[in-house]
């Protein structure tokens, strides 16, 4: 087997991913379980749950990035429709266009949007101009979740327009041969071909936005509190037994929000290619 | 509207990034009947086929459907289903369900659906299938299902798209006898795409031949094999032996420096035409009782007969006979009159397309 003869090849990788990933997962698990005086305990995970104020962050956690996930669907979707029907012959330009702030600096992207939704920023020197009443938006959930939206936005529209884009005309043929019209089409036939795109690009915005907690910072202005930013005050106030068991919990929370099953997605997934 | 056609082709042009892939086309389907569209690929059969879907709008001409103009009316519409080529089976749908498509989309009761889809099931030979995902099926199985999936919903007109030729040979000639007498079964007109000749001959009650977007010959297998109307027909319908000739006077062609009695008048006097005889027609006899002699330079045994090539008169004459005769033997070429079949040279592009009207 040439399997065999090769595997040496994955060795720096092996390397990397025991230094780097297997090694610091286990000091976080040796962290959780155990206290100041290095003894065995439950009680990093059992504060991790009970503590009201964690249960708040990871409440607010969750809805925010239900939230950005839906916004990034709703926008991604009809958006890979068009980009398929569209006739322009480079669409791989096209998309780059849309995937193009993937490309920028993120601390200038999170700086940009906060020019833009701040009191005296963009949308409100336009608002006051035209004579309307300003919004708050920034340091508020609000502009987190139009951050998120943003910063995830290219992560959806990739996989599904994979598999949108990807669709054998003759099944959308075959389903208006058959008496099914535009609408009944796109619920029986494209739709259910496409979910596998769906529930990637699903997973690959709900799982790193579940975690953030740098686009929190920079658009909350530190008043708002995601479990993300629990986990990260806890080791820079050197409470790593704590931090620990929060982390670990969030890891499990996120590692289960990936199962949710894929459908065929081995073979038609939504892997991003351009 | 003769009263037993189902669909009407009105002088239909259809262009793509400005080829012309249908040129002024006029095509009559009867009721119930199996009629082919054969040709080669670029003929315009396929779009031929589209056309009738509704898939694809003419640029210029009617498509007229039992009796009503039907341009413009989606295919969701249109009481004709199709057989795509690659089948187009729904993948995330099993066996039972992707029969079930039509009917659901009309709302039937569940009962009716079940019991249509079994009858369905029962007739493509399937029962216990049903349950099966699309991808574990085999190219002939997959075939069926596709089948059912049209005809449960019980069109008009049935628009199969070169529906066997991912079909290995024996499965194919089998799928042809059976999609023969599904169609006398359930008395739908079959709309069938090939550009397989021998596919066409053995399932058609009639056949349209096309090539470049035009019609060459309709008729009925037996017309198009035996009378060719043009020397694209004879050479598209199987093997010819096509000759540049002179028609000397009725009755008398010269092709090869000699002069053959046949049977066709009203070619004019010393006109150019082109002569076809089918190889099964040339007989090899003894060199000294023709005046066409020649070379035996190659022998294959096909079975049922030996194909051979005989050099003569400067031209490679194909032969297909029972009885053969060694490579390097010295034969001669003996032709009956009526077998040998006198044609116009097309002079145009455009005179390569006949009419229509039989």
């Amino acid at each position: 087997m040439t399997n065999k003869k090769n595997i040496w090849l994955s060795g720096p990788y092996i390397i990397w991913i025991a230094g780097f990933i297997i090694l610091p997962i286990l000091t976080i698990v040796y962290y959780a379980f155990t206290d100041a005086t290095k003894k065995f305990t439950f009680s990093n995970i059992v504060n991790a749950v009970t503590d009201t104020a964690n249960l708040k962050a990871l409440g607010l956690t969750v809805l925010l990035a239900t939230l950005a996930t839906l916004i990034c669907l709703l926008l991604a979707y009809p958006l890979a429709l068009c980009l398929t029907k569209s006739r322009i012959k480079n669409k791989t330009l096209l998309i780059y266009l849309f995937i193009l702030p993937i490309f920028m600096n993120f601390m200038l992207q999170m700086v940009a949007i906060n020019v833009i939704l701040e009191d005296n920023g963009i949308i409100n020197s336009l608002l006051q101009a035209l004579g309307l009443p300003k919004f708050h938006i920034a340091n508020t959930f609000t502009a987190i979740l139009i951050g998120m939206s943003y910063d995830y936005f290219p992560f959806m529209l990739l996989p599904i327009y994979n598999t949108v884009s990807r669709i054998d005309k003759d099944y959308i043929n075959a389903s208006k041969d058959l008496g099914a019209n535009s609408l009944k089409t796109f619920l029986k036939v494209t739709f259910p071909l496409t979910l596998p795109g769906v529930v990637s690009g699903i997973t690959m915005v709900f799982v790193p936005a579940i975690s953030d907690f740098a686009i929190a910072e920079m658009l909350g202005g530190g008043k708002i509190m995601l479990i993300g930013n629990v986990v990260e005050m806890s080791f820079t106030k050197g409470h790593y037994y704590q931090g620990s068991g929060l982390a670990l919990l969030l890891m499990v929370f996120v590692l289960l929000s990936s199962l949710i099953p894929t459908g065929d997605s081995d073979t038609e997934g939504g892997a991003i290619i351009l | 509207m003769k009263k037993d056609n189902i669909v009407e082709l009105r002088d239909i042009s259809v262009t793509f990034d400005g080829e012309q892939i249908l040129d002024g086309l006029n095509l009559d389907i009867k009721d119930k009947e199996f009629i082919t569209l054969l040709g080669p690929s670029g003929c315009g059969k396929t779009t031929t086929l589209r056309l009738i879907a509704g898939f694809l709008e003419p640029e210029s001409g009617e498509i007229v459907f039992d009796g009503k103009k039907i341009n413009g009316v989606p295919a969701y519409k249109r009481q004709v289903n199709t057989i795509f080529q690659r089948y187009a089976l729904f993948p995330h749908l099993n066996v039972y369900e992707n029969i079930a498509f039509g009917l659901r989309i009309k709302k039937l009761k569940e009962k009716e659906i079940e019991e249509k889809v079994n009858e369905m099931l029962e007739l493509v030979n399937l029962k216990g299938l049903e349950k099966r995902s699309i991808d574990t099926l085999s190219g002939g199985q997959q075939q069926r299902v596709a089948i059912a999936r049209a005809i449960v919903n019980r069109p008009r007109v049935l628009l199969l798209d070169e529906p066997l030729a991912a079909l290995d040979l024996k499965l194919r000639k089998e799928m042809q006898k059976e999609l023969k007498n599904i169609q006398q079964q359930l008395g739908i007109t079959f709309v069938f795409v090939t550009h397989d000749q021998e596919e066409a001959l053995t399932m058609s009650d009639r056949v349209v031949v096309m090539a470049g977007g035009k019609i060459q010959q309709i008729g009925t297998p037996q017309d198009i094999y035996n009378e060719p109307k043009n020397a694209f027909v004879a050479d598209f319908i199987g093997d010819s032996n096509i000759i540049d000739g002179i028609m000397v006077k009725d009755l008398l062609v010269n092709f090869l420096g000699v002069d053959f009695p046949c049977v066709d008048t009203g070619f004019g006097n010393n006109n150019p035409v082109d002569v076809v005889i089918r190889p099964e027609d040339v007989i090899l006899v003894p060199p000294q009782k023709s005046e066409m002699k020649g070379t035996v330079t190659s022998l294959i045994f096909k079975g049922v007969h030996y194909e051979m090539d005989v050099m003569a008169g400067g031209f490679k004459w194909l032969v297909h006979s029972t009885k053969m005769e060694p490579v390097g033997s010295e034969v001669g070429i003996y032709i009956e009159p009526e077998n040998i079949q006198i044609m116009h040279k097309p002079r145009s592009k455009d005179e390569e397309a006949v009419s229509i009207d039989e």
